[in-house]
């Protein structure tokens, strides 16, 4: 595929056959040297050919090959003209990052390390099919559709704070459990509280690195001391979702005289009663990803006291930002000159607000939006924070994280022979696991260089570096 | 003999490639396909029968509904699949039995959590040689 440069974080994909506009991708050359870049691009350009789509489809710099639309891809369509995929929003509905800082600090945590890994991987459910301690009842459930993070805090799980602190303050209003097939339904019930496998995960980590101060000042960061991430999602009832309306939209397709060059990309007018059907059914599954997370959040709050012996008080752990990375959303961007109201798919990509934006919860308005950026577990993860240039020019949007690099077969491969948990060790990361393959699969080289990655959306300018954390101890599926 | 069905490499996901005679033993091969991927489908024993019916608008999107079917099944009642006996296939219908056992951990080791059966790529087509399938699993 031709790409044309504009500068060095900035290559075009040009407007070629069914694209009603161009692409637009954050990489550097080298990146884009990358064997795996062919598909990623072609995908690039097939999510340009939808109808409504906006100023361009964005990919970011950990782009790779999804199923229909990248992952990594920004794209946002007219509320009145435009459509919404559920593929342009991936399976795993509000998949996201959350970041909690402490009062602690390495010198305190370190001697306790094993004791803090074994007690996290012993109180939060982990691995495939995952079962929380929770079981919902079917009231319970349609609350916590409902009400996302506001369960967790009527529930004693959540403090005020928490909630604030959380993108869109971790709930859709719009969220309408009526929509949800009996099948999402029953998934939902008993899995609340767990984290699930594959490349999500509870890392405690140390702030590495403060880059600009006066913002990490305002977070709550600052060098040397320990913090808290967590990754995960809406678990099996996301999933459910997506592939209900998938199906649902599949069938409605050909009446639409929409011709779509992949199947995976299917869709409906965002105004059309199956469109609004899809976004107030998403909305509920990305409620319980957030009352998921605050749940996991509430269990680590727990072990932390436990194996350190002091009061919440003492730990001080304090959610500083939740954000999703798997979503689509209704906001007001400026394009062409006005004001207009779109639909923002963001698929393996971060919202990344500017200072004085009013979704931006206030304690952070005056700096901009955190972005939490989770690397491998062998090198670092990233908190940036939103900028102007990114209203400007990625719909307030910017990276996710690290990206693959290597097939999980591939990655086995590598692997054999190797104890990654001791080379991990050796490095002062300790790992507990429960799949069999997920050590391997989830390896550090097995992603690209998360900083490479944050370098380019800090060069490119839609979002800025504030700190760089390193892992001390993980826990994963 | 043909492999039934081998298993390919996709950078975040897994892929099925699968092959049969005619189209029934292609839906019954893609079934075995499917356990493979969740466990070890010799560790799967048939303990209970339960009847299946699906339908899609042509072979590629009648596929992925088999596959999303027998998915659901692990993933939303944690039965395991032995096997499939179809018992009638069309292009936009298929009917069949599957034999399956309830999962208990001290039997069954639990290889991939797999998301879900996507459309990506998907290609189910009749050739002279036989009947062939490619399915893209999000994992």
């Amino acid at each position: 595929m031709e790409l044309r440069k504009i500068d060095r974080y900035h290559w075009e994909v040009p407007k070629t056959g069914r694209m009603h506009v161009p692409g637009m991708v954050y990489a550097t050359a080298a990146m884009l040297k990358e064997s795996d870049q062919k598909e990623p691009l072609q995908q690039v350009a097939n999510v340009a050919t939808l109808p409504g789509i906006l100023k361009a489809s964005l990919a970011m710099p950990d782009m790779h090959w999804g199923y229909g639309f990248p992952i990594g891809g920004v794209a946002a369509f007219d509320w009145h003209t435009g459509v919404v995929s559920p593929g342009g929003v991936g399976y795993d509905i509000n998949c996201g990052v959350r970041l909690a800082s402490t009062h602690l600090t390495e010198k305190e945590v370190r001697p306790h390390l094993e004791n803090l890994v074994n007690t996290l991987f012993q109180n939060i459910p982990t691995g495939v099919g995952a079962r929380g301690p929770l079981k919902l009842s079917n009231q319970e459930e349609l609350q916590v559709l409902r009400e996302g993070s506001r369960w967790a805090l009527r529930h004693g799980y959540a403090s005020d704070e928490d909630v604030q602190h959380t993108e869109d303050g971790g709930c859709l209003p719009e969220a309408d459990p009526q929509l949800l097939s009996d099948r999402a339904m029953e998934r939902g019930k008993k899995q609340l509280g767990t984290l699930g496998s594959g490349n999500h995960f509870l890392e405690v980590g140390v702030v590495d690195t403060v880059f600009d101060p006066s913002v990490a000042g305002v977070f709550g960061l600052s060098e040397g001391q320990i913090t808290v991430m967590l990754h995960c999602g809406s678990r099996g009832l996301g999933y459910q979702v997506c592939d209900d309306f998938l199906a649902r939209m599949n069938k409605q397709i050909h009446q639409l005289g929409i011709d779509l060059p992949d199947r995976q990309l299917v869709c409906a007018p965002i105004e059309s009663e199956t469109g609004q059907a899809y976004l107030h059914a998403m909305a509920c599954a990305a409620n319980y990803a957030w009352a998921n997370r605050q749940v996991l959040l509430h269990r680590a709050r727990e072990v932390f006291q436990r194996v350190f012996d002091i009061g919440p008080r003492d730990l001080g752990m304090r959610l500083i930002y939740d954000v999703c990375h798997n979503i689509a959303k209704k906001e007001d961007h400026l394009v062409e000159g006005r004001q207009r109201a779109v639909c923002v798919h963001r698929k393996g990509a971060t919202r990344a607000f500017a200072p004085g934006h009013p979704a931006v919860c206030e304690t952070y308005r005056l700096v901009g939006q955190p972005v939490i950026i989770p690397g491998d577990m062998g090198r670092a993860s990233y908190v940036l924070v939103g900028t102007a240039k990114a209203m400007e020019e990625t719909f307030g949007s910017t990276c996710h994280g690290a990206g693959r690099r290597l097939s999980r077969k591939a990655a086995k491969r590598a692997s054999k022979g190797r104890a990654i948990h001791r080379e991990l060790a050796d490095k002062g990361i300790l790992v507990r696991w429960t799949g069999r393959g997920t050590l391997a699969e989830e390896m550090p080289e097995a992603y690209k260089d998360v900083s490479e990655v944050v370098d380019v959306v800090h060069g490119a300018g839609i979002s800025r570096k504030v700190a760089r954390l390193r892992p001390m101890c993980v826990i994963k599926g | 003999m043909r492999k039934p069905y081998e298993i390919i490499d996709h950078t975040a996901d897994i892929g099925l490639h699968v092959y049969g005679a005619d189209a029934a033993e292609l839906f019954s091969n893609a079934a075995s396909a499917l356990t493979d991927v969740i466990t070890d489908h010799r560790g799967v024993v048939a303990a209970e029968s339960l009847n299946l019916s699906v339908t899609g608008l042509d072979w590629p999107d009648l596929m992925v509904n088999w596959l999303r079917e027998l998915l659901y099944l692990w993933s939303g009642k944690d039965l395991l699949v032995a096997s499939v006996e179809i018992e009638q296939v069309s292009e936009q219908k298929i009917v069949a039995v599957a034999s399956v056992e309830p999962f208990r951990s001290e039997r069954h080791r639990i290889h991939n959590e797999i998301k879900a059966v996507t459309y990506h790529q998907i290609d189910v087509s009749e050739s002279l040689t036989g009947w062939e399938a490619k399915i893209i699993l999000d994992v």
